[in-house]
């Protein structure tokens, strides 16, 4: 089951927002293979009746007072962004090719 | 007398200055004339660091030697320098966890650990090497070049923290701080013959730490010796609330576990052998330290018996599922829009928000990252989801009731921290399933959030490199770690004669000192 084409690593990295030259899909795809082999030799190891840990404490919800507390100005947030205009986050047309 | 200004432990310069024997600046002077000596850059030295910042160290520095003079409150570690993992946010110094996506991003605020060590007026050197956002068990996953071990300079200091170990053990810096999620601060621990500590889960903030695996991540102390270790974690540990999942309660008196174990006596201490953390795979001069040491134990009056934890076998497995589901999620966050590196796609006048995003995505993150995402994505997408990450997460509450069981019976678990010593720069770097078999004893702990320490068993006799212990306790009880550890190492100087650093090859002093600073 665990064996992956390149071509559902290339969906996959579509998925992920990353442009995969076609050299890096030739190189990734058996790696992932290999990887995927042996993860998956934990499919099946454990029965319905043992429930799933997402966390290793037993955390319930935190909560804090409702009052303003320092954070940064504008200035700071805006301090490592790529562009910058009016004291905003400049970024790219966000609507797609077809649109 | 007079110490050593940067062979000194942490715990000696600390109690220099108390008595006037020497000043801040003066220690932080001869660490960064020691960085400057040593550590090259990305083509030679030791290349421990990515950024060092020696006139805001030596300011620090120069005001905690005035707080001193003015009979100010001061901290246990007032004054002693100490590096920084580069995955710590730091205002004004550069923060890049070793990606190309973040060069030369400068956070606008500083983790709670730093703003820590900075309140406690440790000097910070620098920031210190890492594999790309925590990836790797070998340092050579960084965009800027490898970090390489100060006992064989052809070989791996462990990763992801291998700059934060190699300069402690290159003498460079008494004390750093490093991030674990599967090993991170233990495995280079190990490689590098210096003592690390995963916490507990939770006992020290991760405010302002560059996410990789939410449930996993945890900072810790790394160090030349165990008291230095106890010292740290006491410094930068404790309840933040600015950290969501930062534990309440405090944890008992981790300097006073170590001196308590440094007198020697362990009896009463019930130690358990993992069974399935040993054996075949493990290097054979591994295995012999790691013997060795148990005698030791023994010797100091401890009862050492077998523990089986039968679902270790699957750690590593569940790990590779959970840790990559959760980084393709964190990492998401480099969008190119508010933050970090922005590549414009060739060819296209007018790309849209999401093709600048795959492409600056393409060319900011390095192979070991995008390897990881993807696994992630596939991992968590549907059809796929409950057998990959649904079971991986039902694995992970069997190595915790493993952990629950054995602590009923031991008060700590022991194992070789790693199944090999350091291993040459470049062997396991085109072979993704190899390197991550590196992290197969240190896995089980971050999965159960248990504390885990590594610290230093002796030399493997076919290699000469050194060979790490690894402790683990229940949760909240990181202080049996250290009384364990601080006992053991008193065992093992004793027979040594000295810590096991004074048996290194001197590190090589570089021509030109040029790319150090």
């Amino acid at each position: 089951m665990p064996d992956i084409t390149r071509d559902e690593v290339a969906h996959l990295a579509a998925l992920s927002r990353i442009d995969l030259s076609d050299a890096e899909l030739d190189h990734m795809a058996p790696q992932l293979s290999v990887i995927l082999d042996a993860v998956a030799s934990i499919t099946g190891v454990v029965g319905d009746d043992v429930p799933a840990t997402s966390h290793p404490l037993p955390l319930t919800n935190v909560f804090r007072e409702d009052v303003v507390t320092p954070s940064l100005t504008a200035e700071q947030a805006l301090s490592g962004a790529p562009e910058v205009e009016e004291q905003r986050f400049a970024v790219p047309r966000i609507l797609g090719e077809e649109a | 007398m007079s110490i050593d200004l940067t062979r000194a432990t942490a715990a000696q310069m600390a109690d220099a200055l108390a008595a006037g024997e020497t000043t801040s600046v003066a220690l932080t002077q001869a660490a960064l004339d020691r960085i400057a000596a040593t550590d090259g850059d990305a083509e030679a030295g030791i290349h421990a660091f990515l950024h060092v910042d020696a006139e805001g160290a030596l300011a620090q520095a120069a005001a905690s030697d005035a707080r001193r003079a003015a009979g100010e409150p001061l901290s246990a570690l007032d004054g002693v320098p100490v590096a920084v993992k580069d995955v710590l946010a730091t205002t004004g110094l550069p923060t890049t966890c070793g990606s190309k996506i973040l060069e030369g991003w400068v956070p606008p605020y500083d983790a709670t650990v730093v703003k820590r060590l900075k309140d406690a007026g440790l000097p910070i050197l620098g920031k210190t090497n890492m594999d790309e956002f925590a990836m790797g068990s070998s340092t050579e996953h960084s965009a800027y070049g490898p970090t390489r071990n100060p006992w064989d300079t052809t070989r791996i200091p462990g990763g992801s923290g291998g700059g934060s170990a190699a300069a402690v053990a290159a003498f460079q810096a008494p004390l750093a701080l490093g991030t674990d999620t599967g090993g991170s601060i233990r495995q280079p621990g190990s490689v590098t013959g210096t003592v690390g500590v995963k916490p507990t889960y939770g006992a020290v903030s991760r405010y302002g730490l560059v996410a990789m695996a939410n449930s996993l991540d945890q900072v810790g102390p790394v160090t030349r010796t165990v008291l230095d270790s106890a010292l740290l974690q006491e410094l930068i540990g404790g309840h933040d609330p600015l950290d969501s999942t930062s534990v309440v309660e405090p944890l008992p008196s981790l300097v006073d576990a170590a001196k308590q174990g440094a007198a020697g006596d362990l009896t009463g201490v019930k130690v358990g052998v993992i069974t399935e953390l040993g054996g075949d795979g493990y290097q054979a001069g591994v295995r012999a330290r790691f013997t060795e040491a148990l005698d030791k134990l023994v010797a100091a009056g401890a009862e050492v018996v077998e523990v089986s934890c039968p679902s270790f076998v699957h750690a590593l497995a569940a790990y590779y599922l959970v840790m990559p589901c959760e980084a393709s999620s964190n990492l998401a966050r480099f969008d190119a829009m508010r933050y970090g590196l922005r590549v414009m796609p060739e060819g296209n006048d007018s790309p849209s928000a999401e093709a600048v995003m795959r492409a600056t995505r393409d060319a900011g993150f390095g192979d070991e990252v995008k390897r990881r995402i993807i696994l992630g994505t596939y991992a968590l997408s549907s059809g796929y989801y409950d057998a990959y990450y649904g079971t991986a997460q039902k694995v992970r509450t069997l190595i915790q009731r493993d952990f629950e069981a054995a602590f009923a019976s031991v008060d700590v678990l022991v194992s070789p921290t790693a199944p090999t010593t350091a291993f040459k720069l470049g062997e396991k770097l085109d072979d993704p399933l190899a390197m991550y078999l590196n992290d197969l004893a240190t896995i089980p702990a971050n999965l159960a959030g248990v504390p885990g320490m590594s610290l230093p068993a002796g030399l493997a006799e076919e290699d000469g490199l050194p060979v790490g212990f690894q402790i683990l306790a229940p949760q909240l009880a990181d202080d049996r770690l250290y009384r364990v550890g601080a006992a053991l190492e008193a065992a093992l100087e004793k027979e040594w004669g000295g810590p096991l650093l004074d048996r290194a090859p001197e590190v090589a002093t570089l021509t030109s000192t040029e790319g150090a600073l």
